[in-house]
């Protein structure tokens, strides 16, 4: 272990942990646009800079290793200076269109720069246009809004492992692009959207999402993924009793098996839930066709038939496909009525299918 | 899986992947594969007729002819017997039958083997080899292996292999079916079987009975197995199932050979359907229920790494739908047997107390994380790895299993072989996807993978519409033109109803043991329009 101190505060560290870890357990609040704990450090924000005592420079804290002794600021006149002056250099090429933003209300951008007061940009000049009109139905690619952290070139290789996307160019021309600048469709993207979920600004949304609510408005439920059998957790986003996005939730405690990951139907895959042709109210077979019934009628003609086939021809004769995609409380109580209720082990589900 | 997810991305050494398209069938899964292969160096063995996209970065990729994995995995063992790469130690203290195992094994040779399955003897080998050597080795699979009528044979012979070289009980090792559907291990575990009440209790088991007659206060509980899902179907179309309820299932999409299905269903007297939507089966109802999909209920689904965990509710119930099981429990007030819970907590709760394997875990204990089962007390931490200190019988059994190969061939008429999946933009019978607006842009239509020489020989080309046909049946799609698989094999999905792949598929022979339909080979024609 070594001795830190960080604000006045003196902390024992094991040896190799970053600065920015120890400050953070000293519970120092450092601004971040480049650092993920899942992903390799890259250390190219800078936004993370504290103040050494007796170093000439700023220590980029997320990539400096804590050393013993050291004397640590996190927000002295030259860090926030360092600070302030970045979020400049940032909203030089960021297209501040706030309003009608997806990620408004839940951008590090935004909280920053309130954060440090900072307006407007010293450095505007030549503005480049990075978008890219995409045609792909899952993600929109704002590179206006992109600041360059490289999160989501990161995710896509270590998470996903798909490498569909890399820094082009060099520069104040560098941007975020495909091998040969194309579409994501045409790319090894498998539209998982992990680059979405660690994007810290709105250069990458869920068109699926686009324009059904601010972050703010909306309620995160966490629950269990519908699709397949491994078992992701997710949150479904909802705004005004509807479903209006998934997000996910990067804790390993809540998110045990996929740490937030997710795959393109569990992230973008939720619309269904409010189709048009839901059923929303029981029918029955009448003249040939099926026709809207009220639950009470619906309820005692499947009751009365039930009777009428057991009595007239065995329970036997009767069976239950119960389900993959209900829940186990629904599952056991399926079984239970067709063992217990009707009397036959005639039940089964789609587990061979 | 007898092992846990987490142990495919850090623990295994060598990861052996046979019948599962894991990137498209269960991408997160396989996102962790790749990363073990590309961080830690993990080795990778990939067996499959089609060469998917997890082949690319394999240490061996062994492309078998369809139906022919009792073959492959027995050339595996005889090489890993010849070579002396067994765990004796293993082999000896915790299993038992090994013997009649390595005589049955002799004579399948990696050369012999390659006649059968088209794999070169010298990749047997080195997958023999890669999988017997590493520290420990999980084998992956997925219906790719049981959709056969031999599917239970090769689970067995999958079986064998990860005992003879101990790969079972320690981490990073394991047999390991990646599960199709969220819930398809709960539905298991609660009983929705026909020849197991929870926990996988038997029904021919007088005690068992007698626990759950008391436990649900009834006089007598049925004492024969029931009847299967594809056995059920066959019963109604000789008229003597009656009556059938199908709870979020459609098997007019999903089961074999659907001019057969759709015979079956219309000699039924009576059809109930409960689901989210009228899908290809309700439209053949007498009566539907509209139930609720995940977002609007409360419960539990359990992985396929046995992992118990909460799903919430998160919106009301649409319209005039009623939670699943308070139909059920409708339905049972009006049959005589009061049924009166609260919330599904109140039925998880009773849950417990029928359920060993279960008895240890409550919402409060899921309440962030879920538990793996077996979980027997409030103090118990879960299960995430099986068979640690001993199988449940006792010692591991081998089983002698025979090559028999697939029940359907190409012949004149049916020159190709047809197999059939998913791919990763659907699910299933597309009744969710379809209606996700993103998804069905994106895939709206489905396609028959057929390599560029056949294509080429047939004067077929890239996104022509094609007829593929097989006795049961034929569709008309899409071709899509790939070197993924060989040249008289082709690939298609199920999810598309207006070009449903399950026209086509056969419904006999059945596995004899799991009832499984042999979705993954049959003899096909190809058609240009």
């Amino acid at each position: 272990m070594i001795n830190v101190t960080i604000n006045g505060k003196e902390i024992q560290v094991p040896r190799g942990t970053m600065l920015l870890e120890a400050c953070r357990q000293a519970g120092a609040d450092i601004p971040t646009f480049c650092h993920d704990p899942h992903l390799q450090l890259a250390g190219s924000c800078r936004m993370c800079v504290v103040e050494a005592k007796g170093r000439w420079n700023l220590l980029a804290s997320c990539v400096m290793p804590a050393e013993n002794g050291m004397e640590i600021e996190t927000e002295s006149p030259s860090v926030v200076e360092a600070r302030k002056i970045i979020l400049e250099l940032l909203l030089a090429r960021h297209d501040l269109s706030c309003h009608t933003c997806e990620r408004d209300g839940d951008c590090r951008l935004q909280d920053y720069c309130y954060r440090y007061g900072v307006k407007e940009s010293r450095f505007a000049g030549e503005i480049i246009h990075f978008s890219k009109e995409d045609p792909n139905p899952f993600i929109e690619r704002d590179y206006d809004k992109c600041i360059m952290c490289t999160k989501c070139v990161r995710v896509c290789k270590e998470i996903t492992g798909a490498e569909a996307i890399n820094v082009k160019d060099r520069g104040h021309h560098a941007a975020i692009s495909t091998a040969f600048d194309g579409n994501l469709a045409d790319s090894t993207c498998v539209f998982c959207g992990q680059c979405i979920m660690v994007c810290p600004v709105g250069a990458l949304t869920s068109k699926v999402s686009m324009g059904k609510g601010k972050p703010y408005q909306v309620e995160k439920v966490l629950t269990t993924c519908t699709y397949c059998g491994t078992g992701c957790t997710l949150e479904l986003n909802v705004k005004d009793d509807t479903v209006v996005g998934v997000s996910s939730n990067r804790d390993e405690r809540y998110s045990p098996v996929n740490q937030g990951a997710l795959c393109v139907k569990g992230r973008f895959g939720w619309d269904f839930i409010h189709a048009e042709d839901r059923l929303t109210t029981p029918l029955i077979r009448k003249n040939g066709e099926l026709q809207p019934a009220s639950w009470d009628e619906a309820l005692d003609f499947a009751a009365a038939k039930l009777k009428q086939i057991k009595e007239a021809s065995g329970p036997d004769a009767l069976a239950m496909f119960a389900s993959a995609r209900i829940t186990n409380e629904e599952n056991y109580l399926a079984q239970k009525f067709m063992r217990a209720v009707i009397g036959t082990n005639n039940v089964d589900h789609c587990a061979r299918l | 899986m007898t092992n846990s997810i987490a142990e495919l991305e850090k623990d295994a050494k060598a990861i052996f992947l046979i019948g599962t398209n894991t990137t498209e069938n269960h991408p997160v899964i396989g996102y962790k594969i790749r990363k073990n292969v590309r961080e830690n160096g993990a080795k990778l063995i990939v067996a499959d007729p089609r060469k998917i996209e997890l082949a690319e970065i394999a240490d061996v990729y062994m492309r078998f002819k369809p139906g022919t994995d009792v073959a492959l995995i027995n050339g595996m063992i005889n090489v890993i017997i010849s070579e002396g790469l067994l765990d004796q130690e293993f082999v000896d203290q915790r299993t038992e039958g090994y013997e009649d195992v390595a005589a049955s094994i002799a004579k399948y040779t990696p050369e012999y083997v390659s006649t059968i399955t088209g794999v070169p003897a010298e990749d047997i080998k080195k997958a023999a080899r890669i999988y017997a050597e590493a520290e420990a080795a999980a084998v992956c699979y997925a219906m790719g292996v049981t959709q056969h009528s031999t599917g239970t044979d090769n689970v067995k012979s999958i079986c064998n292999l990860a005992l003879v070289t101990g790969n079972l009980g320690k981490p990073g090792s394991g047999v390991n079916p990646l599960r199709g559907q969220n819930n398809v291990q709960g539905a298991c575990d609660m009983g929705a079987l026909p020849v197991v009440l929870t926990a996988y209790q038997k029904v021919v088991d007088e005690p068992v009975r007698q626990k759950f007659e008391t436990a649900w206060k009834v006089d007598k509980l049925p004492d024969k197995n029931g009847l299967t899902l594809t056995d059920a179907i066959n019963k109604a179309y000789d008229g003597e199932l009656k009556g059938l309820l199908v709870i979020g299932e459609n098997p007019m999409l999903s089961d074999p050979d659907l001019h057969h299905v759709e015979e079956a269903l219309n000699k039924l007297e009576f059809l109930m359907v409960q689901d989210i939507f009228l899908t290809e089966t309700a439209e053949k109802a007498d009566v539907v229920f509209p139930g609720v999909t995940f977002a609007e209920k409360d419960g539990t689904f359990s992985n396929t790494e046995r992992r118990v965990q909460r799903v919430r509710q998160a919106i009301s119930s649409l319209g005039n739908a009623k939670q699943d099981w308070e139909i059920i429990c409708e339905l049972s007030n009006r049959l005589g047997y009061p049924m009166k819970y609260s919330s599904p907590g109140e039925i998880f709760e009773e849950i417990r107390t029928v359920t060993p394997s279960y008895a240890g875990i409550s919402y409060d204990r899921i309440e962030a994380t879920g538990l793996h089962w077996p979980c027997p007390t409030e103090e118990h931490p879960g299960t995430p790895i099986l068979h640690k200190e001993k199988f449940n019988r006792g010692l591991g059994l081998f089983h002698v299993v025979e090559y028999i190969g697939p029940a359907e061939h190409p012949d004149n008429e049916y020159p190709f072989i047809l197999t059939t999946g998913r791919q990763l933009y659907h699910y299933h019978t597309g009744t969710m996807t379809r209606r996700s607006s993103a998804l069905e842009e994106h895939k709206p239509y489905n396609e028959v993978e057929i390599h560029p020489n056949t294509a080429s020989r047939m004067g077929i080309v890239e996104g022509e519409f094609v007829k593929l046909s097989t006795r049961r049946g034929s569709i008309e799609l899409r071709a899509k033109l790939t070197d993924i698989l060989e040249e008289n094999v082709v690939f298609t999905t199920f999810h598309y109803k207006e070009a449903a792949a399950n026209l086509l598929t056969l419904s006999e022979p059945l596995d004899p043991v799991a009832k499984i339909p042999p979705y993954k080979v049959c003899a096909a024609n190809l058609e240009k329009i």
